[in-house]
């Protein structure tokens, strides 16, 4: 391959999307380059409107089966906010736990079922489990551990039930907790080895410099709550997303694009590591320098390997909540009082496994939503995807179809758009030339 | 060469939650391979094999795309199976359905949505094509699941339970809600869960659709005796079933605000809206 190069990879149904990758090449030129999401539109904004405040999280948390916690919490908190709720500790620790178990969960699939395949040279998880049961069995183990997790804390994963406005409906056990401790303790054997795994992979070397936003707070490597923080020195409070996130519906594309400072962002793992590493439990640091992850790193395909950097925080954190916890004893508490006004607005972040999420809901004097606005990670990515993808494609122009293809793929998969998306993206077209 | 029946997943508009929930599964049940064999699963693999004799589908109807997809997999298929509350009854997409769809795609995506967004209203996939058997649930239990699938693997139809969740609440012997304060749909709603949600503190919402005899006059009194406006009630009765209420017509229990407010012209807001392009 050379002057003329078109790719298409095309058609990624799922949650909220198809997406397609598109390149068009001509003597030597760029004329196209972009990562398409063509969603498949639910309308959850429009939706919540007329509804009462409190099923908005149990509405919203729909919108994803894979990070149902993640728009529970921010959904939560945006209805706190409009709501003047004051939350209390214990429902700030069970809420990180909770939170947590969904961040394992998700991460340890992505890394394990859709990055590992990719270095291992096998197609996808199902020969991994044949050429490395290992591996597979250790993911699948890690996994039971997030999922039993989030179950012990809001019932299950997909979708969280015991999570409400101003605190819970349900309380985790003294055994609850002290069995989960125990199964922590055991895990982190198998930490250990996904970090020794992970370090053996080649990363490739691509990398663009480009503006990194996070969620940011003084004291802790945090997920919920917080300011807005970007690399390009700006701090924020989250009442003023709309000032980062600009979204605009771009020319070429029927999604959502997002930019702050420059002509876009990235959210997600990377992003975090590079604003609050100093941070990271002192394990996690071990780790990201055994990956080879040094802040400020601009490589993208290293977001995966931050990803794994944030499992090793993530389950040192959970002993450390779970230890706070026992300490504390865990009480059952009425959930917050809330106090109604007319046109009360509230925004909730949090930083979500593929970055920082927003809702914003207005709330009426009778309780019932007014005006409700989500903004999702993938979708603040994909401006940054785009410009990635048109610094990748000319360094690339000289490998033939199926490695570009690839080296493409495994772009678009290092910032783990969506898990289905992802896989979906093995379905590969060449068109032309 | 294998006689296993050849399974296959696909979805339409919905989280994929349920197709997770399977996944989850087979973690603990792996043995469920070695009875069936899954040729197409665009969650799980990347395989993808046209002959199958059980096709699982999660999601709603939501455009006129979908609805040739659908008969391609009726026609390949000998069973379907709707997964899910949003194939079984629509579910959550069906709320949008209470405007008209210009209505909900200006709001989401500004003037340009109308034109970039196929969509029609929610519907469940057996009002497009013939559907065998019903997982219900918002996600599916995964037991539930276990269960069905082995009694078409033993070549019986799959029933569900007919009485109302309180039965299963009593099981499970929790405290009734909607004697403590609570709101609760188990009065009104099809058992099979377990009655998860009153286990874990909070009100059925209805995610499994009603039992064959919900007393819906009976359910609302019982929630204004807990002080709730109608709005509420309604946003209670929709929040999975909005579809169903929608369909039943005269004998509809709801306020007509909740249903027949697609014709009103709502005031359009740019408050989910993009900045237009440049």
């Amino acid at each position: 391959m050379a002057e003329n190069v078109k790719v298409n990879v095309h058609h990624l149904t799922r949650v909220e999307g198809h997406g397609n990758i598109v390149v068009d090449v001509r003597d030597g030129s760029i004329e196209r380059c972009e990562l398409e999401i063509v969603e498949t539109p639910r309308f959850f904004e429009a939706m919540l409107r007329g509804r009462p405040y409190h099923q908005a999280s149990h509405i919203t948390s729909r919108i994803c089966g894979i990070c149902a916690i993640g728009h529970a919490t921010a959904s939560l908190r945006a209805s706190e906010r409009a709501l003047q709720v004051e939350l209390s500790e214990q429902t700030k620790l069970l809420r990180k736990l909770a939170f947590h178990g969904e961040m394992l969960d998700s991460h340890i699939l992505h890394v394990y079922m859709l990055i590992a395949p990719d270095f291992l040279d096998v197609g996808s998880v199902i020969p991994l489990a044949t050429s490395h049961p290992d591996v597979v069995l250790r993911a699948l183990r890690m996994k039971k551990f997030s999922g039993d997790l989030c179950e012990a804390i809001v019932g299950r994963h997909t979708h969280p039930i015991a999570m409400t406005v101003g605190g819970f409906t349900h309380f985790p056990s003294r055994e609850d907790l002290e069995r989960m401790r125990e199964r922590a303790v055991e895990l982190v054997a198998d930490v250990d080895a996904t970090v020794e795994l992970f370090g053996t992979l080649p990363w490739p070397t691509f990398e663009r410099e480009t503006e990194y936003v996070a969620l940011v707070h003084p004291d802790e490597y945090g997920f919920i709550d917080g300011m807005i923080g970007s690399t390009d020195g700006h701090e924020l409070p989250i009442s003023a997303y709309r000032t980062v996130t600009n979204e605009r519906l771009s020319p070429h594309s029927t999604a959502k694009h997002a930019a702050f400072n420059r002509d876009s962002y990235m959210v997600g793992a990377l992003a975090r590591y590079n604003l609050k590493h100093e941070h990271l439990h002192p394990r996690a640091k071990e780790a990201a320098a055994h990956l080879g992850l040094e802040a400020p790193c601009y490589r993208p395909y290293m977001n995966s390997a931050a990803q794994v950097v944030e499992i090793v925080h993530c389950v040192d954190d959970v002993l450390l909540l779970i230890d706070t916890l026992l300490e504390r004893g865990v009480e059952w508490e009425e959930p917050a009082p809330i106090t109604l006004s007319p046109g009360a607005r509230g925004v909730g972040a949090c930083d979500v496994p593929r970055g920082i999420l927003f809702h914003e809901y207005q709330i009426g004097e009778n309780g019932l939503i007014e005006e409700a606005n989500c903004i999702i990670p993938t979708g603040q990515n994909l401006g940054n995807i785009d410009l990635d993808l048109r610094a990748l494609v000319p360094t690339l122009l000289d490998q033939s179809e199926a490695e570009i293809t690839h080296k493409l793929e495994m772009l678009v998969r290092a910032y783990d758009p969506c898990i289905s998306c992802s896989t979906h993206f093995l379905d590969v077209e060449f068109v032309g030339k | 060469m294998s006689n296993k029946p050849k399974i296959a997943f696909f979805d339409f508009t919905s989280c994929e939650g349920c197709q997770l929930t399977v996944i989850d599964a087979l973690q603990t049940h792996l043995g469920l391979l070695d009875l069936v064999e899954i040729v197409q699963f665009r969650e799980a693999m990347t395989e993808k094999g046209e002959d199958y004799q059980i096709a699982f589908v999660e999601g709603s109807c939501t455009r006129k795309s979908d609805e040739d997809r659908l008969r391609q997999i009726r026609n390949q298929a000998d069973v379907v199976v709707a997964l899910g509350a949003c194939a079984h009854l629509g579910g959550i997409n069906s709320m949008k359905n209470r405007w008209t769809i210009e209505n909900v795609q200006t709001y989401v995506y500004g003037q340009n949505g109308k034109e970039a967004y196929e969509s029609y209203p929610a519907r469940p996939i057996s009002a497009v094509v013939q559907v065998d058997a019903v997982i219900p649930g918002c996600p599916i239990d995964r037991f539930e699941f276990l269960r069905i699938v082995q009694q078409m693997l033993q070549g019986r139809k799959p029933k569900l339970p007919d009485y109302p969740l309180c039965v299963e609440c009593k099981l499970a012997e929790n405290a009734c809600l909607n004697t403590l304060g609570k709101p609760c749909l188990g009065p009104i709603t099809r058992a099979g869960c377990d009655a998860i949600c009153p286990t874990y503190g909070d009100g059925c919402e209805g995610c499994r659709g009603w039992h064959p005899e919900a007393n819906f006059e009976h359910m609302r009194e019982i929630l204004r005796g807990h002080g709730l406006s109608e709005e509420d009630i309604d946003a209670r009765f929709t929040m999975f079933n909005h579809y169903q209420m929608e369909h039943m017509g005269e004998d509809s229990p709801l306020k007509p605000e909740a249903v027949l407010s697609r014709n009103e012209a709502l005031p359009s807001s740019d408050f989910a809206a993009p900045q237009e392009a440049d």
